[in-house]
C-alpha cells in the first residue's frame, strides 16, 4: 500500500470522542477490515465500537463506501481505492418491543 | 450517578405537532426522525424512513442518516440534537430496546405515545450508560 492510496473516513458525532473531535480522517487501507484495524491502532477503543465479538461489523453500525452500504456487498472485504469516501454511522434505533 | 439539575429541551409547538402528525400517519408502525439544531436550539425537523420490520421497532434508514450527518446538516451548520420515535400502543417511556440501542448519547430521545390516541404524550430523555434521565420538553 503506497502513501497515495489514502481513503477519506467520515466519523459521526458520537464516535468523535475517540478521534479527538475529528470528523474527517484520511488513512491508507486496502479494504474495510484493514481500515478498521488502522483506525483502532490510531484511535484505541474505536475498533471495539465497529466490530462485534466475532470481528464482524456490528449489527447496529453501518458503513458506506461512496454512498453504498457495505453490508449489502462484501462487508469487511469491500475493497478500497485512493480517494474513496467511507462513512461510518451508528444506528438510530429502538422501539417498544420487549 | 445522580444530578439535581433538571435538563430542559426547547421543543417548539410546530415541531411537537409535526411529531404527533407523523406518529399518527405511520401508526400502527412506529415513526422516527431527527431534529437538527444549533447550540442546543432546534432549527429543523427531518422525518425519516423507518426500515425496521414489524410495528414495535424503529430504525432510521441508514442511507438517509448518513446523508443528514455528513452532508445536509454540515451544509446547514446544524447538528443532530434530538431523535424522535413513536410508541403507538405503549407509554412515552424508553423501553429496554430503546436503552440498549441508544448509540447517540449527545441527543435527546423524544418519544411520542399514542397509547391514548386522542391525547398523545411527548416526553424527552437522555439515554446514557444504561440509564434514563428525563429531559423536560418546554415550549
Amino acid at each position: 500500500m503506497s502513501d497515495d492510496g489514502k481513503v477519506i473516513v467520515l466519523i459521526p458525532t458520537p464516535l468523535r470522542r475517540f478521534t479527538g473531535g475529528e470528523g474527517r480522517l484520511t488513512t491508507a487501507a486496502g479494504n474495510i477490515g484493514e481500515l478498521f484495524d488502522n483506525l483502532d491502532t490510531s484511535y484505541p477503543g474505536l475498533g471495539e465500537r465497529l466490530r462485534d465479538d466475532s470481528g464482524e461489523i456490528r449489527r447496529f453500525v453501518n458503513v458506506f463506501v461512496n454512498g453504498r452500504n457495505v453490508r449489502e456487498g462484501e462487508g469487511l472485504r469491500t475493497p478500497l481505492s485512493a480517494g474513496d469516501e467511507v462513512g461510518i454511522i451508528p444506528a438510530m434505533a429502538g422501539g417498544a418491543a420487549h | 450517578m445522580t444530578s439535581d439539575a433538571i435538563e430542559r429541551f426547547p421543543l417548539p409547538q410546530a415541531m411537537r405537532d409535526a411529531i404527533v402528525a407523523h406518529a399518527r400517519r405511520e401508526a400502527p408502525r412506529e415513526c422516527c426522525g431527527v431534529i437538527a439544531g444549533q447550540g442546543g436550539s432546534p432549527v429543523r425537523l427531518y422525518p425519516t424512513r423507518n426500515v425496521a420490520e414489524g410495528n414495535r421497532l424503529y430504525e432510521i434508514d441508514p442511507a438517509q442518516l448518513i446523508d443528514l450527518e455528513f452532508r445536509e446538516l454540515p451544509e446547514q451548520r446544524t447538528e443532530i440534537i434530538a431523535i424522535y420515535h413513536s410508541h403507538p400502543e405503549s407509554p412515552a417511556y424508553p423501553s429496554a430496546t430503546d436503552l440498549a440501542l441508544a448509540f447517540w448519547p449527545d441527543a435527546v430521545y423524544i418519544i411520542c405515545s399514542l397509547e391514548h390516541p386522542e391525547e398523545p404524550v411527548l416526553r424527552g430523555f437522555r439515554l446514557r450508560d444504561d440509564t434514563v434521565q428525563e429531559v423536560i420538553l418546554s415550549a
